[in-house]
């Protein structure tokens, strides 16, 4: 019987491509309603371990399980309870903003009703009543982004998979991003959000490091701090790196 | 069937949101056809001639009248020696030259036996042989004619008949071969870019990552672009019908079930195309390489296949325009049933099985 308050558990979970290990046996549990960092360099495998979780890749070896949910067999189930925002941002961009809502609300089977309640209420949050009917493609960035989690929460997903979602903004729209995690992770959403910025690494819960497709740590950020001597997440990071 | 709806309503924005798209969608096909019929002609109208006439007599007027009331040549000039003649070719303008050796009548009176010398600007060689043809049988006429009765023991005279299209006309070939690029144009290309764009963008893993099964994200893809396809299809038969006069002899509904089954098996060919590639350029390469060129060259639209190396005959075979050109020319000239191209039918039906087969097999549920 599995745990309602785990949302994701992994044991030895594994990708390979060809001779390639991207990701090498990894183990981990996220709670409910929790914001789980996961962090790494540029080519650790964060991404491709993101994706054995939300269907998009098939595990080589080992165990997962989303909301409950197996990775191999019910991976319909876990689709239906998980929202999911991609580096890239995803959004149509010669579609307006409500078009965006209305074709995703669409796809996860929200009823047009509820589609508009949600339009409302989401472009009412976000401060875009005067740009609902804009094209994506002239708006900033921040913008763009910040619309594209509301959107991936949209159907009330138990949990959502952030990859890397502020590459490329400035800092202050990058912390009013955050603002938004937290309301969600308030709501009971468990995040789950990749990223290389060791700053962000600090908002999180809890964040697990990987290293060349391993997890090398996990705990909290001021757990890390002290098992490592470090004054901030960056030193921990790079003695991880040296330790190597 | 309600994500169906909202998946295909969100492609007719991506469609007429992209003005590029638009003009490859409608301006094309009546830029083309337009273009085959009028600009691009095979026929000989009115082609300008230039007469050299070293005799001068009452035989050489009256060959040289017989000509020019053909309709197919007008005089554009009279050189009075061979360099003029040179440079009324190299001008350019000049496409055929007829000249007549000295004393003709007289010669032809005398010796039984004259001369006509007919010199064409191969510059052009498939215009210079229909002018040469068409001048030669005006010049056997005239001579049939001067001679009366010939005193043969027998005589075979061919009776020839054009059929199905007894004016020759090219745009009968054209409008066939011209639907047939559009619709490989519109289905495979587009589709192949419009998939490639949503790989691009990113928004293909977020449209994998949902509840929807992948059959769906592709269907819902790809009809649009079967009805914008329809669409084309029915402008180019409207322009060949009402501009150019082309005729459909044969079942309006069977051509339509054929012109759909071609695009079915352009759509397929556009999603494999796109289950291999990430990247629209890659896409649009390949499908102008791979799909165009071999569809413009080998399917006979241009080039009769019968004249072409063996080879190329064999390898024109797996191109599927080429079975759908002689499909839609047996319909619209011939006026034929199903049963007389059953054989083309069922190998279109196959390969468009085929690749439907290869493309679902390819299209990963899982993107790498």
């Amino acid at each position: 019987m599995p745990d309602p308050q785990i949302a994701i558990k992994t044991d030895g979970l594994t990708k390979e491509f060809g001779s390639f290990t991207a990701v090498n046996a990894i183990t981990f549990e996220v709670h409910r309603g929790e914001i789980f960092g996961f962090l790494g360099a540029n080519g650790a495998g964060k991404t491709t371990a993101m994706k054995m979780l939300n269907g998009l890749l098939k595990p080589t070896r080992g165990r997962a399980t989303v909301a409950g949910f197996d990775v191999y067999r019910e991976s319909e189930q876990i689709k239906k309870r998980i929202g999911y925002m991609s580096q890239k941002f995803s959004l149509y961009e010669d579609l307006t903003v409500r078009e965006n809502i209305r074709f995703y609300g669409g796809i996860y089977g929200l009823s047009r009703k509820a589609i508009r309640e949600k339009t409302a209420a989401l472009v009412e949050r976000l401060h875009m009543e005067e740009v609902k009917d804009t094209l994506v493609k002239s708006l900033p960035l921040g913008w763009k982004q910040k619309l594209s989690f509301s959107i991936a929460l949209l159907h009330d997903p138990a949990i959502v998979f952030l990859d890397e979602p502020t590459g490329g903004v400035d800092p202050v729209t990058r912390r009013q991003f955050w603002n938004l995690i937290y309301d969600a992770a308030e709501r009971g959403v468990t995040v789950f959000v990749t990223t290389h910025y060791m700053d962000e690494a600090e908002y999180c819960g809890r964040i697990s490091i990987m290293v060349d497709g391993r997890i090398e740590a996990l705990g909290t950020p001021g757990e890390l701090k002290a098992r490592f001597g470090a004054a901030n997440m960056d030193e921990v990071f790079l003695k991880l790196a040296r330790n190597k | 069937m309600k994500i169906f709806g909202i998946f295909i309503r969100k492609e007719f924005w991506h469609i007429f949101r992209d003005k590029r798209t638009l003009l490859i969608l409608f301006g094309m096909p009546v830029v083309q056809v337009i273009l085959f019929g009028f600009a691009i002609t095979n026929e000989i109208k009115e082609a300008k001639i230039a007469i050299l006439d070293k005799s001068h007599d009452h035989l050489t007027r009256q060959i040289s009248n017989k000509l020019l009331s053909s309709g197919y040549f007008i005089l554009y000039s009279q050189p009075e020696s061979d360099n003029q003649l040179e440079k009324a070719f190299q001008e350019g303008k000049t496409k055929l030259a007829v000249v007549f050796e000295p004393e003709f009548a007289q010669r032809l009176n005398k010796d039984r036996h004259a001369g006509i010398q007919l010199i064409a600007d191969a510059t052009d060689p498939n215009t210079a042989n229909m002018l040469i043809g068409y001048a030669s049988a005006i010049i056997r006429n005239w001579q049939m004619d001067f001679l009366g009765n010939p005193k043969l023991p027998y005589t075979i005279t061919p009776e020839v008949k054009m059929v199905y299209n007894p004016e020759m006309k090219s745009v009968f070939m054209f409008v066939p071969g011209v639907i047939t690029i559009i619709l490989m144009l519109v289905s495979a290309m587009m589709t192949s870019i419009a998939v490639t764009r949503e790989k691009e963008l990113g928004t293909m893993e977020v449209l994998l990552a949902s509840p929807i099964k992948p059959f769906f994200i592709i269907v819902g893809k790809v009809i649009p672009y079967l009805v914008l396809s329809l669409f084309n299809a029915s402008v180019i038969l409207m322009l060949g019908t009402f501009l150019f006069g082309m005729p459909i002899e044969g079942n309006l509904l069977l051509l339509m079930a054929e012109v759909t089954l071609f695009i079915i098996t352009s759509l397929a060919l556009g999603i494999f195309i796109s289950t291999r590639t990430s990247s629209q350029q890659t896409a649009m390469m390949i499908s102008l390489m791979a799909l165009m060129l071999p569809t413009i060259i080998l399917s006979g639209f241009i080039f009769p296949v019968e004249n072409m190396p063996l080879p190329l005959q064999v390898i024109s075979n797996i191109i599927p325009a080429k079975w759908f050109i002689i499909i839609v020319k047996s319909i619209m000239l011939k006026g034929v049933g199903l049963g007389e191209i059953l054989k083309e039918t069922l190998i279109l039906t196959g390969m468009a099985a085929f690749f439907i087969a290869l493309s679902v097999k390819n299209f990963k549920i899982r993107l790498e």
